[in-house]
């Protein structure tokens, strides 16, 4: 095994594209457990803690360009207004620890359905600044997860950052787990509203081969608040809709049994998170604050 | 190969390292300092914590060649960085309390005499004197991990309530004492901290 | 803790200490500054100038011929010293046991599970060793798979085990059943006609990992005579020594054995893990020799928890009397026998709970299977029973309309009662007091995650997951008290050993305690010195390291080593103080009466009266002679259980604990915040108070977590352990810990040495049905196995 400790992003560039099975390793949550147990012997680990850029973010008028390593400790902290779903998923990975090291950029690069970020990042929308030596480019994030821990990153790149949409409105996220802290996703669902195109986008983790939206409940849902003139009127959503954007939600999970919980169970709590958390980005946009705390703890 | 950094206060420098070796490894096996502990190596029980540059992160999960260049604070280390942020935070010079060891420290730094069997005479961190009060260590195998959680919290929230505590060291897991006595220790260091605030 | 009570009634028995530091203060673990300075020395802390690092390969499949070992690729590797298989064993012994030898220390010709050690490496680096491991060439040829009581006992069953001879072998009904302990009392069938109810119940208890967080290791340093220096992490020295000696081909006294720092055991570390390999290491290759197991490995590592199928039936009058009990209960003791008998003795004799029930039809009984093996774990044997009687006993209640607490106290042992073995209870057995108490705690307020600012999700199910602001969440309030045993049963010689010294150093008095008793955690050698202090007047204390040149001290288990080694203590501790009232006779007798007339103590540094007059200073009486004495002490004797009848007076001793548990459920999504866990239970007497707090908090948390979490998972088809990582198998974290307000109550134990009663096992009892009874009564749904799974309180 060799050890590569770039000082720089075009030093990090210029060694992937030399050794292109060089595994990277920012934040180490993933790389070195593989590593501890056995489970993975790369010829070649590429250190991308040497290269500050990574862990620094811009907040611009649309977006906000999130460097690969920032921590999922200083999201929660500095970005809980303009990324609040993932300011949320950010606060259910593993442990204080952990969110000290680990980032989105690590997530992306493992591409783990049960990946934390995932749900919120599809919710938000964002897209991913994949670069080589031979170039830069952006991928949209419904096109990133290609299957089962593989993504639409070429051989000789690496992740950058992350363009993710600035909130336009309530964002919200849960996760299911055996614990209250420190635990594997069961099952995830990241939800969105989006205002000013209104439009809800969602996410869903670890209840199919890949993160996936949910498209067809999305899609029943854009069309039954534009129907109702829900966005103006800004009343309660009806419980038919709720149930019915729920049992969609639910029906685009394609979960498997495992250890950690059954197919049937993780489908019947996509459903249940979805309402839930369709209902609290609700009350939300209507502005009766009836969901919001001010506690770090609370949601 | 080789790697170079700082460990409680002193340069330290490592040779022969295999590159998939972890921050942890090194730390037991090469510098002597077996402190941090070696109960899951997958990020999952908080026993290895340490704090690299001043933030706790499990030392399992840093590769070895990762903290070239970097300090490291070890349960080994704890007390006299306690001590250190306390006289900093007196004379106001660093304030943040992340702002690790001087060069001045670092040479004074020695490993204390102490009697080997009980280990009286260590002068200890607030933090480590209320975990023997409270009760709060049965096996100790957990302790190290949850005295640099614990620490930290108190740096940043030195009056938490018991949902921040818990929050905090949600990261930490103990087999042993079902976590009454950890919370009544750190209660115990942040009150006593409190009065220590207001006799300053 | 505001919360906890101490509730003192005082006895004749339990004397009070007027030398600082005795017993009944909460004095401070001597061991604690190095524990929270990292000075500690754990078992995996040790290291040695040249050692090589030993590395144990492990069967991939759960039963298999052995058909060929290549250890040829492994062997030529750069930096290894030694690759060991059967074949290299030195001594005709090659199999190792608690109760029967019937573990290869390597496999030889067949594994009979997932992860049995097939062969050892050791290497310069633990990575050179690790990849030499994976370069030796293993051929299986699988066997049918042995997996439950069905297949085990099917007619043409293979056998796990062929030509036992082990004393359980010649009446256990077919030999892939370990041990089977039947208990006969009254009429059960008779008085079964004459209930106005009956209830009964199918119950599964899960697979649970004592999960201590210090893993299996240890250091072996071979010796110039030819022997070898093991230091290492166990429950119980001499018997590591018994096991080992033999397969070594070594006299015992060429295996010298230290006790290192034990990062916690709760029975996992009874069996023998990586002693032996690393022994075999370091004799082959003249090197010392390190072992740490991963948490991968610890799982494979050491036995598990029995999980058991319960049957159950019982009976009752219209008013609530219990009429009999049935009950048939079949733990998986897996591919090894380790500690199933004595868990099925305890499974059989403690099966009706705390109870009087005077006509009872018992049986219990172990496997062998292709499982994991299961042996030791915390209040083993007891913990499954108490799981499904306390179900039962909600059941029944449920039936006949009445409170369950009440239920419980109409029927509660006392004092005198008869256990279904014909045994009578001789001690206090507080069964009704301790559910009294634990209900007439206030509730803790509703709704607690609720604040102005909205809900603090740290407080809910889900927690950081932020899975509900509220919704579904229903609160449950259940109930459950447990007996279990303290000491080893059932004829068993249970004694200890200890050896004290008396001295001036340094112008003062000074004793040392040495015993071989493994301080696992558990606090032991703080009352050790606390014993100490009490019986010879001294303040300055040391606890030796415990090792194998003193006798045996037993177990770290049972409940026991505060009673047995703590006995064996006080009792040598007598010893000496016989001796050092003799040197002042001698010396001093002539100046005051009172040495030769009155009753004569050690209290503060001097020789005092009964009546508080000082005759003397230790000092002065020692002056520059030292006294020693070792001794062994033994608890009252125990018979062995009739193998028809189960009938004898088989315990020493019981302990007491009953739990009212409150949850919120969240209905929907099926995840449980425990919110309270108030204990009530009898010690005795607190040597220290702290340390009882602390086994009571702890093992309740241990109970919650096989309530709601924990459990290894076995896959039916292949045997194969499925999670075995800190990541698929969960223990409770500080957030899913609720507070764990304490009641403790010291009724003495006139046959125990200050009135204490054992306590690590009892709380660990109650915890999970009281648990299972708080969700079952939050949701209606009847719950029969633990642990409770979203799934289960679902319905998916």
């Amino acid at each position: 095994m060799d050890f590569l400790r770039p000082a720089s992003w075009e030093e990090a560039l210029a060694a992937k594209a030399e050794h292109p099975t060089a595994v990277p390793i920012a934040g180490g949550t993933d790389v070195m457990v593989e590593i501890n147990f056995d489970h993975r012997r790369p010829e070649y680990l590429l250190d991308l803690n040497r290269i500050g850029e990574l862990r620094e973010w811009e907040v611009g008028a649309d977006t906000v360009r999130l460097g690969a390593s920032v921590s999922y400790t200083q999201i929660m902290e500095n970005l809980r207004a303009e990324l609040p779903g993932l300011a949320l998923a950010s606060h259910t990975v593993a442990s204080p620890q952990i969110r000290n090291r680990g980032g989105v950029g690590g997530n992306l690069g493992t591409a783990s359905p049960a990946g934390d970020a995932h749900p919120a990042l599809l919710a938000a929308d964002c897209e991913v600044e994949a670069e080589s030596v031979r170039g830069s480019r952006l991928i949209p994030i419904d096109a990133f997860y290609t299957g089962v821990k593989r993504n639409a990153l070429a051989p000789d790149e690496l992740i950058r950052a992350v363009h993710i949409k600035k909130a336009d409105g309530p964002q919200q996220y849960s996760k299911v787990g055996t614990r209250n802290a420190m635990v594997i996703a069961v099952c995830a669902f990241g939800i969105a509203l989006h205002p000013r195109t209104r439009t809800v986008r969602t996410g869903i983790g670890s209840a199919a081969p890949t993160p996936i939206r949910a498209k067809a409940a999305e899609e029943f849902l854009n069309a039954a608040l534009d129907e109702g003139g829900f966005w103006d009127s800004k009343k309660i959503i009806t419980p038919s809709i709720a149930k019915q954007f729920a049992e969609l939600a639910s029906g685009a999970a394609n979960p498997i049994d495992d250890v950690r919980g059954t197919a049937s169970y993780r489908r019947h709590a996509v459903g249940i998170m979805a309402r839930r958390t369709l209902g609290w980005t609700w009350e939300s946009y209507r502005g009766t604050g009836r969901t919001t705390g001010s506690t770090e703890g609370v949601a | 190969m080789r790697v170079n950094f700082t460990v409680n206060g002193r340069q330290q420098e490592a040779d022969d390292v295999w590159e998939g070796e972890s921050l942890l490894y090194v730390l037991r096996e090469r510098m002597g300092l077996p402190g941090s502990k070696n109960a899951c190596e997958q990020g999952e029980c908080g026993s290895c914590t340490v704090r690299l540059d001043g933030v706790p992160v499990c030392s399992c999960l840093v590769a070895a060649g990762q903290v070239e260049g970097r300090e490291v604070v070890t349960v080994e280390g704890l007390a006299d960085f306690a001590k250190q942020r306390e006289e900093a935070h007196q004379g106001g010079a660093c304030a943040s309390g992340a702002c690790g060891t001087s060069l001045q420290a670092a040479q004074q730094w020695k490993a204390h005499g102490t009697d080997s069997q009980t280990g009286e005479g260590t002068e200890l961190s607030p933090v480590q004197q209320a975990f023997i009060d409270a009760g709060a260590v049965q096996c100790g195998f957990c302790t190290p991990g949850l005295l640099i959680a614990a620490d930290e919290m108190l740096e940043h929230n030195p009056q938490p309530t018991d949902a921040d505590i818990r929050e905090a060291l949600s990261g930490n897991l103990c087999r042993c004492t079902g976590y009454e006595k950890i919370l009544d220790a750190v209660r115990l260091a942040a009150a006593r901290q409190d009065r220590q605030e207001e006799a300053v | 803790m505001g919360s906890t009570r101490t509730t003192g009634v005082p006895t004749k028995i339990t004397q009070g200490s007027r030398t600082k530091g005795g017993i009944g203060e909460s004095t401070l673990r001597p061991d604690g500054t190095l524990k929270v300075t990292g000075e500690f020395a754990y078992s995996s802390d040790m290291w040695h100038e040249d050692m090589l690092w030993g590395q144990t390969l492990r069967s991939t499949v759960a039963h298999a011929e052995i058909v060929s070992i290549d250890t040829s690729e492994a062997l030529a590797q750069a930096g290894v010293f030694a690759v060991l298989t059967y074949d290299d064993l030195p001594a005709e012994m090659k199999n190792y046991g608690l109760e029967i030898q019937d573990t290869p220390v390597l496999a030889h010709g067949k594994v009979r599970h997932h992860g049995e050690p097939v062969a050892l490496v050791a290497a310069d680096h633990p990575e050179t060793a690790r990849r030499a491991a994976a370069k030796i060439k293993i051929e299986y040829r699988e066997l049918p798979l042995i997996t439950d009581e069905a297949s085990a006992t099917a007619p043409d069953a293979v056998l796990v085990h062929e030509g036992r001879d082990d004393e359980h072998s010649r009446h256990v009904p077919h030999p892939n059943i370990v041990h089977r302990q039947p208990i006969i009392r009254g009429d059960a069938a008779e008085a079964a006609k004459k209930a106005d109810v009956i209830v009964r119940g199918e119950y599964t208890f899960g697979m649970q990992d004592q999960a201590f967080l210090g893993p299996e290791s240890g250091l072996a340093v071979p010796a110039e005579d030819g022997g070898v220096d093991l230091y290492v992490a166990t429950q119980w020295l001499h018997s590591d020594l018994e096991q080992i000696a033999p397969v070594l081909g070594l006299p015992e006294e060429k295996v010298r054995m230290t006790l290192s720092g034990v990062g916690g055991a709760f029975g996992g570390r009874e069996d023998i893990s990586m002693q032996i390999h690393a022994c075999l290491l370091a004799l082959r290759t003249g090197k010392p020799v390190k072992i740490v197991y991963n948490r991968f490995e610890s799982f494979f590592g050491h036995v598990h928890r029995h999980p058991a199928k319960l049957h159950y039936e019982h009976g009752a009058t219209k008013d609530g009397k219990l009429t009999h009990m049935k009950c048939r209960i079949v733990l998986d003791g897996g591919a090894y026998a380790s500690a199933s008998p004595a868990v099925v003795g305890n499974a059989s004799s403690l099966s009706v709970g705390p109870y009087v029930v005077e006509n009872v039809d018992i049986e219990a009984i172990a496997l062998y299977t292709n499982n994991p093996p299961c042996g030791a774990m915390r209040g083993f044997g007891a913990v499954q029973a108490c799981f499904a009687y306390e179900a039962q006993m909600d059941k029944l209640a449920a039936k006949l309309g009445m409170d369950p607490v009440e239920l419980r106290q109409l029927n509660a042992m006392e004092q005198g009662t008869l256990l279904p073995t014909g045994q009578v209870v001789d001690s206090p057995a507080p069964v009704a007091e301790i559910l009294r108490r634990v209900k007439s705690r206030p509730l803790p307020p509703e709704r607690q995650w609720e604040s102005s600012e909205g809900a603090d999700v740290r407080q809910l199910p889900g927690g950081l997951s932020n899975t509900t602001h509220g919704e579904g969440v229903v609160r449950g309030v259940g109930y459950a008290v447990g007996i279990k045993n303290v000491g080893f049963s059932e004829g068993f010689d249970d004694y200890s050993t200890a050896k004290v010294r008396m001295e001036v150093i340094n112008g003062e008095p000074v004793a040392t305690v040495h015993t071989a008793m493994a301080e696992v955690g558990q606090g032991g050698v703080t009352v050790h010195a606390q014993i100490a202090r009490t019986e010879l007047g001294v303040t300055q204390v040391t606890i030796h390291p415990a090792d194998t040149q003193v006798g045996s001290a037993g177990s770290s288990s049972a409940s026991r080593q505060t009673y047995v080694t703590g006995g064996a203590v006080k009792n040598s501790c007598e010893l000496v103080r016989e001796k050092v009232l003799e040197i002042g006779r001698r010396k001093f007798g002539t100046y005051h009466p009172a040495w030769a007339t009155a009753e004569l103590l050690l209290e503060g540094g001097k020789v005092v009266t009964d009546g508080g007059e000082v005759l003397g200073d230790l000092v002065d009486v020692l002056e520059d002679e030292s006294v020693e004495v070792e001794a062994e002490w033994r608890h009252r004797p125990t018979e062995p259980f009739d193998l028809r009848t189960g009938q004898g007076n088989g315990h020493v001793q019981y302990s007491f604990a009953a739990h009212r548990a409150v949850v919120e459920v969240d209905t929907e999504l099926g995840l449980v915040k425990v919110i309270e866990l108030a204990c009530a239970q009898d010690v005795g007497k607190a040597l220290n108070p702290l340390s009882v707090l602390g086994q009571i908090q702890g093992g309740t948390t241990q109970g919650l977590g096989v309530a709601v979490m924990e459990e290894i998972i076995v896959d039916p088809k292949t045997a194969k352990v499925k999670n075995p990582s800190f990541t698929d198998y969960l223990i409770p974290t500080i957030l899913d810990t609720p507070t764990i307000p304490v009641d403790v109550l010291e009724l003495a134990d006139e046959h125990a040495p200050y009135g204490l009663r054992g306590i690590g096992e009892a709380p660990t009892l109650s915890s999970t049905p009281a648990v299972l009874a708080a969700i079952r009564n939050a949701t209606g749904l009847e719950l029969n196995k633990t642990p409770v799974r979203p799934e289960h309180l679902t319905g998916t």
